[in-house]
């Protein structure tokens, strides 16, 4: 008998199988990641998960009778009461009614469900989206830099010793100085050592002797590792691209937002982290809320505890300019920045907040994405040129100026996802730019 | 057989290493070749995780497989399943090969591990090494090697004419793997060890043989098609002809070579499952009853404790439990209680026959030999043949069996038609053993005329049987899939014999360019 050890040979062998089945259903993956995202609340939304998918997308149909019609019979154990010649009335739930044949039909089967990993589910999530300008150009100074090997050197700290460089370098400088090998002077010792001792032929035992001294000599001479063949692993520093990115959430808290409209917000802030979060190894956020005037608050302040005052968005813009002075300088972190508010302003910050808009924040950012928010119940206007909101007008002037900017409107949760890619979708190469005004009416 | 330095025990605990499992092997071996008399392949074990089990179940159980899409379905599936807890995994595989190739698992107690190697090293292994079926229709040698060729030709091509052609290939092929299979043996043994060369002899041959010079030959008159008489042409095509892959694989007109060649490989596999299909009744039982033997004389001899006696028989009655048909638990016979039932049912009327049984079973009844007697009816019968010789009355009595009539009329009543009493045994056991003929189960479709040189139609018919008709919307399906292989239409005739009439009908037309378009 032969014993196999195959735990070693590690698995996922089936996960070729598996990426060309994802690659097969992947509309109807991608269909259910999106309803399932609905549903999510947002810690458990970049969790993978079950998902399920019709199961007409990926059915295997083979040749079998159907599972109805015609005369069947059964055969079960456990017979308690019936003799022959009973009769059992149908129940369509009875075991003891229809054949068994049909039982694998599998017809009363909608779904067909199963778990995708967290990167799966994401990668679907996040599909055919792109940040803009994903990296920095500039690159940080020298603590994002990393070493990387780079050929061998003759100087060195002695635990950067390349051993094998070394010895190889003593190897081929011995033969070709043509050191003694030990063995051979050994060899040599040895024939005059019995020369010596039988006492005959004292003029080769001279001329061995001499020989022996020039051997040992050339092997004192020609060292066995010399200074000149010690190799060190150069090491290269390299300048690594920031990896870093600080998510600035700005939010109207006054009191015309409600709470469904701040959910609406929080979700698109937990997308956009969740998606910063993949492209960046570190994301911070920071959270501004404002009435009419701005302040950096924590998480749980930022989404709960009501305020009240006026509205005056400039503030905040001031307030995010102010924090990236002091802790984000913009060479070492890539800054975007979502706002949401309902789209009230004080009519006479309308100018300043197009001007600080355009002049402070948007040079420090690599995005920017305004999402106003309006009530569940209100009806789509028709023509929607009068109802636009002061905040809307201002910023929409400032987009169509040609800056990096991107608005939308969303009234209800569902739409809250398609409003997320819109704004990220991947831009055809070639086309305008960003500098074209992405927005409109959700 | 080689125990620890004094004990006979040969393991203690539930920890086990290659040293106890090739002890466990040992002694298993003993009691296997010397008392039971099996003559099985020789064992190779091969140890897996639990991710690695999960794996091979969904390359239905083989070491290696060509890639398709539908065994990460079944991945997913089965993993889905168990990580939610709703189906354990099993405790082992064994493949029919030579050396016999048995998986596993590690979290397996050393107790188990025992009931594994017993079951499946030398239970199934001597079923596959011994049962005509396997014989017949498998080459326990070379299985391995064939699936090596198949997945790298299936990935070749998919690198030389793309992942979609391959796909919709297999696809088709799939579907109709139920109906790639020869139910009956022909001349000549099909060979898995030499189908790798033939393939490329195949193709060398047809190089070398072509000359653009024979397409300008005029044909002899009669070799034109329409001389010939409707019957000789129909021979010279096979018709009828069951195997519908077969059919596919060397009369389509439109396909490549290389589309024959995939088909001939899912065909080739499909052939080779085909007998575990039709065994699996006697292959489970088989190997049930000779774990059951060789852990009870292990007990017996004081090589395991019985601590791990109680542990196996704990296992052991979980295999064989048969729920009643009121049961919530029900979901039809369990192949592993009734294969195990019978066989030791044998084994009683081997040795300890009442009279019943001697008019039963004049042949075996108190022969006194019960390994002889079984080895026999395991190299020489199938389920269905197995069921309606060897089930018993005792035994019908015993699971009080019986047999339930749908006339097919919604609004009668089902009738009862025989229960387990002096009149009901024969019918009761004819009911069984069609339970598990194939010919029974599964639908009759055959391909009955193609018009060759008209349109091209290819013609099926399925010749109904108790008036069950065709499942509609799969067979819309793979019919779709027959049209796209046979590239022209495609016809099915549904045909009840007992009522002399076309029931139903179903085509399918070829998709332009679906097999050969990206």
């Amino acid at each position: 008998m032969h014993i196999v050890d195959r735990r070693l040979n590690g698995s996922g062998k089936s996960l070729a199988n598996r990426q060309r089945f994802l690659r097969r259903a992947k509309t109807l993956v991608r269909q259910a990641v999106r309803n399932s995202s609905k549903d999510r609340s947002i810690k458990d939304l970049d969790q993978g998960g079950e998902v399920s998918i019709p199961v007409d997308g990926v059915r295997e149909p083979r040749l079998r009778r159907s599972s109805k019609g015609g005369v069947r019979e059964g055969l079960f154990p456990g017979n308690k009461r019936f003799v022959e010649g009973d009769t059992i009335p149908r129940d369509p739930s009875g075991g003891g009614g229809r054949g068994n044949e049909g039982a694998e039909d599998g017809s009363g089967e909608d779904d067909f469900r199963f778990v995708l990993s967290r990167e799966e589910y994401l990668d679907l999530f996040f599909d055919d989206l792109e940040l803009p300008d994903l990296a920095k150009k500039k690159l940080a100074t020298a603590e994002s830099q990393s070493l990387s090997r780079a050929g061998y050197s003759t100087a060195g700290s002695p635990a950067n010793m390349s051993l094998t460089r070394t010895m190889r370098n003593s190897l081929s400088r011995r033969i070709a100085l043509k050191r003694p090998k030990g063995e051979d002077v050994r060899a040599l010792e040895a024939e005059v050592e019995a020369l010596a001792e039988s006492g005959l032929d004292p003029g080769r035992l001279d001329a061995l002797r001499a020989e022996l001294a020039h051997l040992v000599e050339r092997t004192r001479r020609v060292s066995f590792v010399d200074p000149i063949d010690i190799r060190y692993r150069r090491f290269n520093p390299v300048p690594k691209p920031v990896a870093q990115a600080v998510m600035f959430c700005l939010m109207d808290t006054s009191a015309s937002m409600t709470e469904h409209m701040k959910d609406l917000a929080k979700r698109f802030f937990s997308l956009l982290y969740i998606f910063l979060k993949r492209r960046y190894k570190n994301v911070d956020i920071v959270f501004i809320r404002h009435t009419h005037e701005a302040r950096e608050v924590d998480e749980d302040t930022f989404f709960s505890s009501p305020e009240t005052g006026g509205t005056v968005v400039s503030s905040a813009l001031d307030e995010m300019i102010r924090v990236v002075e002091a802790r984000y300088p913009p060479g070492d972190w890539n800054i975007y920045t979502a706002q949401a508010s309902d789209g009230d302003n004080s009519s006479g910050d309308t100018e300043r907040t197009a001007t600080t808009l355009r002049d402070g924040v948007l040079p420090l950012c690599q995005y920017f994405a305004y999402l106003e928010v309006g009530r569940e119940n209100e009806t789509p206007h028709m023509g929607f040129v009068q109802r636009q909101t002061e905040l809307w007008r201002t910023y929409e002037a400032v987009a169509k100026s040609g800056a990096d900017f991107a608005m939308c409107k969303v009234r209800h949760r569902a739409e809250i996802y398609p409003v997320f890619r819109k704004l990220f979708e991947r831009k055809e190469k070639g086309a305008a730019g960003g500098a074209t005004a992405r927005g409109a009416s959700a | 057989m080689n125990s620890m330095s004094g004990s006979p025990l040969l393991f203690e605990g539930a920890d086990w290493t290659y040293e106890t499992l090739q002890r466990i092997n040992d002694a298993c071996e003993a009691i296997a070749h010397g008392e039971l008399g099996l003559k099985t392949y020789p064992n190779q074990i091969e140890i897996i995780t639990t991710e690695q089990m999960l794996d091979a179940y969904s390359s239905v159980g083989m070491p290696l497989f060509y890639g398709h899409w539908s065994f990460g379905k079944s991945f997913a599936h089965h993993e889905a399943g168990y990580r939610k807890g709703l189906r354990g995994l099993a405790y082992e595989i064994v493949i029919n090969s030579n050396p016999c190739i048995s998986y596993i698992m590690e979290e397996n107690s050393a107790t188990m591990q025992t009931l594994v190697i017993a079951h499946a090293a030398f239970g199934h292994n001597h079923f596959f090494k011994n049962n005509y079926l396997f014989k017949q229709w498998t080459q326990a040698e070379s299985i391995v090697g064939y699936l090596d060729f198949a997945k790298s030709f299936i990935a070749d091509c998919e690198e030389r004419y793309g992942h979609v052609a391959v796909e919709r290939v297999l696809d088709a092929a799939h579907a109709l793997q139920s109906h790639g299979v020869h139910r009956y043996p022909r001349k000549r043994k099909p060979d898995l060890a030499s189908e790798q060369r033939r393939e490329r002899d195949r193709r060398e041959h047809q190089e070398q043989m072509f000359n653009d010079l024979w397409r300008t030959v005029p044909e002899k008159e009669k070799n034109k098609p329409g001389n010939l008489s409707d019957d000789r042409r129909k021979a010279l095509l096979e018709l009828p002809q069951e195997n519908i892959l077969y059919f596919v694989e060397k009369t389509a007109p439109r396909l490549a070579p290389w589309q024959r060649e995939i088909i001939r490989i899912v065909r080739l596999i499909a052939q080779y499952f085909y007998p575990q299909g039709q065994t699996k009744l006697m292959n489970e039982g088989c190997a049930t009853y000779c774990h059951y033997q060789i852990m009870g004389k292990l007990y017996e001899t004081g090589q395991i404790t019985e601590g791990s006696y109680l542990e196996f028989l704990g296992s052991h009655t979980n295999v064989v439990m048969q729920p009643e048909y009121d049961d919530k638990r029900f979901g039809g016979i369990n192949p592993y209680a009734l294969g195990f039932a019978m066989m030791q049912d044998i084994e009683r009327i081997v040795t300890k026959p009442e009279d019943e049984d001697r008019e039963w079973f004049p042949d075996i009844a108190g022969r006194g030999d019960p390994a002889a007697v079984l080895a026999d009816v395991w190299a020489n019968y199938r389920d269905e043949s197995f069921v309606s010789q060897f089930l018993s009355p005792a035994l019908m009595r015993r699971w009080k069996l019986f047999h339930v009539q749908d006339g097919g009329d919604p609004k009668k009543d089902l009738k009862v038609a025989a229960i387990h009493d002096e009149r009901g045994y024969r019918g009761l056991r004819r009911a069984l053993s069609r339970h598990y003929d194939v010919a029974w189960q599964d639908p009759d479709i055959q391909v009955v005329d193609v018009d060759l040189a008209g349109d091209r139609r290819l013609m099926l018919q399925h010749n109904v049987l108790n008036g069950v008709l065709m499942s509609e919307r799969e067979t819309r399906e793979v019919l779709q899939h027959l049209a796209d292989l046979w590239g022209y239409d495609v016809h099915l005739k549904e045909v009840d014999a007992a009522a002399g009439k076309v029931v139903k009908e179903h085509s399918a037309s070829a998709r332009a360019n679906f097999l050969q378009g990206g």
